[in-house]
């Protein structure tokens, strides 16, 4: 146990029990549920916690705010996607799609780290935020090899395809076919990387980020180049996000701008970050995991509420299932306010 | 001995988690020049630093003119009546000289007889007067510094280390402008690792040690006291004499 | 505001004060480049006045960010609610000036933007305010947590314009004497982008006058290079600030109102779209400082429309592309503010 979680304990009961939940319910997923609706939310928790600790290694270890991580989980998508796209449904594809994309995503991390690190932290989050929406806007318009806004709909090898039995009869009552394959890819692959993660934050890397973060100044006059440790932080979220990307693509068997690139998902991440908790990895897991449940509940709340306040002025607008990103937003300005070290912190905070 | 204009009773500041001033007991007598003598690291820009409001003091009181200042913001204790001159001068570079001495004039258009009597121990005020302040020489901008201090009658000056690479002609005009100002009535609080400089013009002296005063005396007894200099300054003073 | 200043002439000789004109010379020989590459010089003129036009909004909208960061060191991301709002406002105040607006009258077409215009800004100047107040107050000296918390009240602002005025795209009519073009020759030139350029003349002659003419220009210039010595000096830098703050928030909702006019139209998405371009043009030309960022919004602008014209495959990268160039002829922006 210690080596696995890299002498990173929760550090609190409750926080242990709903992690062990998690990793339980995410494990034993296409046993426990029938319909494609809670196979999809699990798969999508999988994906979403490694891009959240990903991200988290930026945000919450280093102090850095980047705008571009949905970029680098465009790219693993586009990566993967438009490679099974154009060369067939091979593994081969897939390998080779994967590779261009952590190349190019680990390159253009490293440009951007080079340009905005070096002079100022602050230069970072502004650069992010124009390169993302440049690479945005490029991918929408460059129709002919992106899709465009209608993305791009592909076939996975045979292995991951619904119509493939992996063992002729169903095992407890569950079918064993290409889609519960690709789901233990995913679930597995997630499993890894958080455990990576976890590895690196432990590791002397880690906690010279972390002292970097806590002390700039301080850690510079140590002798710690910041600007290589920034950059190589950056790199290896940006490298984390592509693989995210790429896995998200496997399971969709899609990928476009609106679920891969879009400034919405920026502001999920940036949000399951903050409420889970910044700088644990374990408040990425249950940050992301908790408002993906949310997300589809609060918009159905919101949706009666609104109906209950039908004729009020202006209430019924405001909540109005569309506008959960209002609420949303006052949730993150709030909990950055009021709850700064997120879920993890209080349960940490409340079994001291 | 003269009233005290300012009195620092019990003073601690904390920097970060830093603790620096362990306890400051600090008396300025009104109309006279008082030097903060110490070690580098002893406290003496903190406390300074303190009486601005520039660091707030954790526990303790800062009395100024018979009121207490501790708990005021910087804005508010300039307007009391106390003009700071900081180590690093504080120079608006990107202002002209003229812009500089405007912006320290807070009731209006410096008065034009104070200017004269400025420009006559820092000359090179006048000619530069137009001229932005970044492209003064590092002598020229601590007269600029002092000068702003002075556009108006403040009645208590702080000054930090005025003579820190400074050419010694410039000291000299230093020397006399600090002589006039006593005469104004002006109370100076300064903190010198110069002691020849401190001794021509102090008239009380404290000595600070590890974020407290550790000695207080008349200017002249300690310099007529080598014993005692050596003692409580040690090598410092070898090193800037 | 001149000071008594003593009338001398001295042969005592300074280090020649050296006036940076590098930055100066980027957009023009910007200009002159492109003038072969495009080849005709009507298209040149209509791209060049359209850059230039586009420019000065960009200032328009960036000035207030780029002093506010200067004199705070609070980096604002939710100065795109004020673009979008300022317009909103403006299109509302112009709906029952209807009449104004297609009256054949060119006074009465400005009168009824002057309105607008003035609605935009009081408007965001009290948003401003509020914002200040709530939002950004409470994480003074916390990069990390301004970031967050602005972007997350511009994602608030922006929901909030949908449940106030609709998500649907808006129409934002130009008035009557402004459609169209002016033609001389044969070089059209479209009148409202004449009208923005002068808008943007005026808003910064009129900031380099308080900035350099004014006691509390004086103190916002000299703020921004040690607010804690205007401080010692006896002044308060938070109303200060927060003066700044407002002006720059009543001048994004001024640029915001001429970008919709500009474009036409008008959606809850308007803030997001230029503070992409406004961010380039406060790093290009250095964060802090007036005069960058008059010089980044004009380069940036050129570059977009002459860039749109030649190859549009790559004009959306051509801002960035322009970016990593400044940077890296200067790291830190073309003019440097200096800090404390």
């Amino acid at each position: 146990m210690e080596t696995i979680l890299s002498g990173d304990y929760p550090r609190s009961r409750l926080l242990t029990a709903l992690l062990g939940l998690l990793l339980a319910v995410l494990a034993a997923a296409p046993f426990l549920f029938d319909g494609a609706q809670a196979i999809n939310t699990a798969a999508k928790i999988c994906v979403f916690v490694v891009l959240v600790a990903s991200y988290d290694l930026l945000l919450g270890y280093t102090g850095i705010v980047s705008f571009a991580h949905t970029m680098f989980y465009g790219l693993g998508g586009y990566g993967v996607g438009l490679a099974l796209y154009s060369w067939g449904p091979s593994w081969g594809a897939v390998a080779g799609g994967l590779a261009l994309a952590l190349a190019a995503g680990v390159l253009l991390a490293l440009g951007i780290g080079l340009f905005s690190l070096r002079v100022r932290a602050i230069f970072f989050a502004m650069i992010t935020l124009a390169v993302a929406s440049a690479f945005a806007v490029l991918a929408a318009q460059l129709s002919d090899v992106t899709g465009g806004e209608d993305g791009r709909s592909f076939r996975v090898p045979e292995l991951l395809r619904p119509g493939f039995r992996l063992v002729a009869e169903p095992v407890l009552g569950t079918t064993i076919n290409g889609r519960v394959v690709t789901y233990y890819i995913v679930f597995a692959s997630a499993l890894l990387l958080f455990l990576a993660a976890l590895r690196v934050v432990n590791s002397p890397f880690g906690r010279v980020l972390q002292a970097i973060r806590e002390n700039e100044f301080r850690a510079e006059a140590l002798g710690y180049r910041t600007v290589c440790y920034r950059t190589a932080a950056n790199c290896l979220a940006a490298g984390m996000a592509v693989l995210a990307g790429a896995l998200n693509a496997l399971w969709l068997r899609y990928t476009g701008p609106e679920t891969t690139l879009s400034f919405t998902i920026m502001l999920d991440i940036l949000l399951m970050v903050v409420i889970g908790g910044m700088g644990t990895l374990y408040g990425a897991a249950i940050g992301a995991s908790l408002l993906i449940l949310a997300q589809s509940y609060l918009q159905k709340l919101m949706a009666v509420a609104a109906q209950a306040t039908e004729g009020l002025p202006l209430l019924p607008q405001l909540l109005h299932p569309d506008r959960w990103l209002l609420w949303l937003g006052v949730l993150f300005v709030t909990s950055v306010y009021f709850f700064p070290s997120g879920i993890v912190g209080r349960l940490r905070a409340a079994s001291r | 001995m003269a009233e005290a204009l300012l009195t620092l009773e019990g003073v601690h500041t904390h920097i970060g988690q830093y603790h620096i001033l362990q306890g400051v007991d600090l008396t300025v007598p009104r109309g006279g020049l008082t030097v903060l003598l110490g070690r580098n690291g002893a406290g003496k820009t903190t406390t300074l630093r303190t009486i601005m409001g520039l660091w707030k003091p954790s526990r303790g009181r800062v009395t100024f003119a018979g009121r207490d200042i501790a708990g005021l913001s910087t804005p508010d204790i300039a307007r009391a009546g106390i003009a700071y001159v900081p180590e690093a001068m504080g120079i608006f570079s990107d202002l002209t000289v003229a812009e500089n001495m405007t912006l320290a004039a807070r009731r209006g258009p410096p008065d034009k007889a104070r200017l004269d009597w400025i420009f006559a121990f820092f000359p090179a005020l006048r000619r530069f007067w137009s001229q932005p302040a970044g492209v003064l020489s590092g002598g020229q901008k601590q007269m600029l510094a002092i000068a702003r201090a002075v556009v108006e009658p403040r009645a208590l000056i702080l000054v930090d280390e005025p003579t820190k690479g400074i050419a010694p002609a410039i000291i000299d005009n230093m020397i006399g402008a600090f002589a006039e100002l006593k005469r104004e009535g002006t109370t100076i609080l300064l903190v010198e690792q110069n002691f020849r400089f401190a001794a021509a013009l102090g008239d009380t002296v404290a000595v600070m040690d590890d974020g407290r005063v550790v000695h207080r005396d008349r200017m002249a007894a300690l310099a007529a006291d080598e014993a005692a200099q050596t003692r409580l300054l040690g090598l410092t003073l070898d090193a800037h004499q | 505001m001149a000071a008594t200043s003593p009338a001398t002439t001295s042969a005592d000789s300074l280090p020649e004060a050296r006036r940076d004109l590098a930055p100066l010379l980027v957009a023009p020989v910007l200009m002159v480049a492109a003038l072969p590459l495009v080849g005709s010089l009507p298209t040149w003129v209509t791209l060049t006045v359209a850059g230039l036009a586009m420019g000065m909004m960009i200032f328009v909208i960036a000035s207030g960010l780029t002093l506010v960061f200067g004199l705070m060191d609070v980096l604002n991301f939710g100065h795109g609610a004020f673009i979008a709002v300022g317009a909103y406002l403006a299109m509302t105040m112009l709906v029952p000036l209807a009449g104004w607006v297609q009256a054949d009258s060119l006074w009465l077409n400005l009168a009824a933007l002057a309105l607008a215009v003035a609605a935009a800004g009081i408007g965001t100047g009290v948003l401003g305010f509020a914002f200040e107040r709530v939002i950004v107050m409470p994480v003074y000296g916390e990069h990390l947590k301004q970031i967050l918390v602005t972007m997350g009240g511009l994602i608030v602002a922006e929901q909030a314009i949908h449940a106030v005025w609709g998500g649907d795209q808006k129409a934002m009519p130009l008035p009557q004497a402004l459609r169209g073009a002016v033609v001389f020759g044969d070089v059209a030139v479209e009148k409202f982008r004449l009208l923005a350029v002068a808008v943007g003349l005026l808003v910064f002659a009129g900031m380099q006058l308080v900035l350099n003419r004014t006691k509390i220009g004086l103190l916002i210039r000299a703020g921004v290079e040690n607010g804690e010595m205007v401080e010692a000096l006896g002044y308060r830098i938070r109303r200060l600030f927060v003066g700044v703050f407002v002006a720059g928030s009543a001048l994004a909702g001024l640029g915001g109102t001429l970008w919709a006019l500009y474009r036409e139209t008008l959606t809850a998405a308007i803030g997001g779209e230029v503070m992409v371009l406004v961010f380039i043009v406060i790093i290009i030309g250095g964060l802090g400082s007036v005069g960058g960022c008059f010089l980044g919004a004009l380069v940036v602008a050129l570059a977009a429309n002459y860039v749109g014209y030649l190859a549009p495959k790559i004009a959306l990268v051509s801002n960035i592309l322009i970016m990593a160039a400044i940077l890296m002829w200067r790291p830190q922006g073309l003019y440097l503010v200096a800090r404390r």
